[in-house]
């Protein structure tokens, strides 16, 4: 038959129309980043091409003013590093807390309507992130719904200051990221085998025992993807930290934009990338890690 | 003692934070849409109803001109997209694994998991660097990058579309001595038109919701809807506001749900 040598060329063929888009507007452009993180800045933004490690050095240390050879770490740098990383943990709980009953109460609906619900939990995750995050300023502002409600019950007398801080950009990032725990827990809960939920009480388990023990084991996997998907966009966030955060409350994100505009320190900017990079990459590869493991378990 | 009405299904207070986390979900627009129809200027006290925000924002010139802008690289975009996603899809789905295969892939899926904003920088400086050597500011970039961006989106549904597809109908074709290019257009493509039609939706939805890339790669004169309410939401924003957001989220409602209806009454 024709099909033992059968060649590969229309495959490729096929594929590389979308390839080489992909290739110039996606996946190229890294490249650059990463060889411009080993540049010098230009005055006026851009770069001068001369090797430097400067753009890497600058991203955990400064260099004194008036010495140059005096190095300290740079605790401006180190501390929108850590504001990422736990308000995107944060992030991920929050949704975790709030997403496992959600997704559970979808799961436990009657078959008929639970595509309904599922469809409402779809919905704003296709809708803009900019219209969500904005639908939340419009919530906690000095002068926004939640300060107008209290004022008006007579239990504060001046509006709580929630917009340009840690607390708004946890609760921007929830809002606009719960989708992405909500669905893969519920792919999770869909598939689950509602007799070992039963044989757990039969064996006089309490509902807490049964939860812990049998339910949580068996959602686990839809737990972490879940939780990955919740944090490699918190990681990455830009647009909720610029719109509820402000400027002292800076993300990762914002700092590296930061480097390219007002900064104008492209290599700095071009390194603070790689490293968002690696963190997601490093997400990612702990994620394909544990999956295979459980795998390799199961099998 | 013997409960009843004991479910293995019922999770004390669970039901309870589920419909607290879907009133979370919902409120916030609910209030954002309901503030469009205000007579005042307030974004929390009522003044009655009107349609004056609306009237605003039809007839703010910027508005307008960064909408039309916005449709029509969400059109060419998504268009190229699902072509290309198409072509990409034939040549991935159905067929026996060959070289390359896991790289195709991960050039495909590539711009969901690198973060907006690195991409954005990393087109920043691209561009940047074209811009110099060629002079050349046009809307070419942006369609690049939104095209880009979109063929993962555009390339899932038809790819599970043609997974699904019955494989004997074209068999069926060949036997009736159909070649491959009459099998391809009378028998695959038109089953494949749903899936097509869900892929090209997403690609609009995708562009039409994409702020971060686009700000970055944009040159003067080139604002979208998005990256033009970005702008407006640093200063104190009007019921205008509200009321551009509220048309945009019907377009996106809209769009969301005919895409669910093709992919469930045709997937099933």
């Amino acid at each position: 038959m024709a099909e033992a040598q059968e060649s590969h060329g229309w495959k490729w063929l096929l594929c590389a129309p979308a390839l080489v888009v992909l290739v110039l507007a996606a996946s190229g452009p890294l490249l650059i980043v990463v060889a411009y993180s080993f540049l010098t800045p230009g005055n006026m933004g851009g770069v001068v091409w001369d090797f430097s490690l400067e753009g890497w050095f600058r991203v955990f240390f400064r260099r004194d003013i008036f010495d140059p050879d005096v190095v300290t770490l740079n605790d401006a740098h180190l501390a929108v590093f850590w504001r990422s990383i736990w308000l995107s943990l944060q992030t991920t709980f929050l949704c975790a807390v709030l997403g496992f009953p959600t997704a559970w109460f979808i799961a436990t609906r009657p078959p008929s309507s639970r595509t309904l619900w599922l469809f409402l939990i779809t919905i704003p995750f296709w809708t803009n992130l900019l219209i969500r995050t904005f639908a939340i300023q419009e919530v906690i502002r000095n002068n926004g719904t939640i300060n107008t409600v209290l004022q008006w019950m007579g239990v504060i007398d001046t509006p709580i200051q929630m917009m340009y801080t840690d607390f708004a950009i946890l609760l921007g990032m929830a809002y606009v990221f719960m989708p992405l725990m909500v669905l893969p827990l519920y792919a999770a809960m869909d598939k689950l085998d509602f007799r070992l939920v039963e044989a757990g009480y039969d064996l006089y388990a309490s509902r807490f025992q049964v939860l812990w023990h049998v339910i949580l084991p068996l959602v686990k996997p839809g737990f972490i993807a879940g939780s990955i998907l919740v944090f490699i966009p918190s990681i990455g966030a830009y647009v909720t930290p610029r719109v509820l955060g402000g400027g002292r409350t800076m993300m990762l994100g914002n700092l590296i934009a930061l480097q390219f505009g007002q900064g104008r320190n492209w290599p700095l900017g071009a390194a603070l990338a790689m490293l968002m990079l690696i963190i997601v990459v490093g997400a990612l590869v702990f994620y394909l890690r544990w999956v295979n493991r459980e795998e390799g378990r199961n099998a | 003692m013997l409960d009843r009405n004991f479910s293995v299904r019922r999770l004390p207070g669970f039901g309870a934070i589920a419909v607290f986390t879907f009133v979370m979900l919902y409120l916030p627009i609910v209030i954002l849409v309901a503030f469009s129809f205000n007579e005042g200027v307030s974004q929390s006290s009522w003044d009655g109803f009107s349609l004056q925000w609306y009237e605003a924002a039809f007839q703010n010139r910027q508005v307008r001109d960064v909408s039309i802008r916005s449709l029509w690289l969400a059109l060419v975009a998504s268009g190229f997209a699902t072509v290309l996603a198409t072509l990409a899809a034939l040549g991935t789905t159905r067929v026996s694994r060959f070289p390359g295969q896991t790289m195709i892939y991960a050039l495909i899926n590539q711009p969901l998991m690198v973060p907006e904003i690195v991409t954005g920088v990393a087109l920043l400086i691209f561009v940047a660097a074209i811009k110099v050597q060629t002079g050349y500011t046009g809307m070419g970039y942006l369609v690049a990058a939104h095209t880009a961006f979109c063929i993962p989106f555009a390339y899932l549904p038809i790819r599970a579309r043609l997974e699904t597809m019955d494989s004997t109908l074209e068999s069926a074709a060949a036997d009736l001595y159909a070649n491959h290019w009459q099998a391809f257009r009378y028998i695959t493509l038109p089953l494949l038109v749903p899936g097509i039609l869900a892929g090209f939706m997403l690609g609009f939805v995708i562009s039409l919701d994409t702020v971060v890339i686009t700000e970055f790669v944009k040159s003067a004169g080139q604002d979208t809807l998005p990256t033009y309410m970005l702008g407006q939401l640093r200063r104190t924003v009007t019921p205008e506001m509200n009321a551009i957001a509220t048309l945009f989220l019907a377009l996106s409602l809209c769009i969301v749900t005919a895409f669910f209806l093709i992919t469930r009454k045709r997937g099933a």
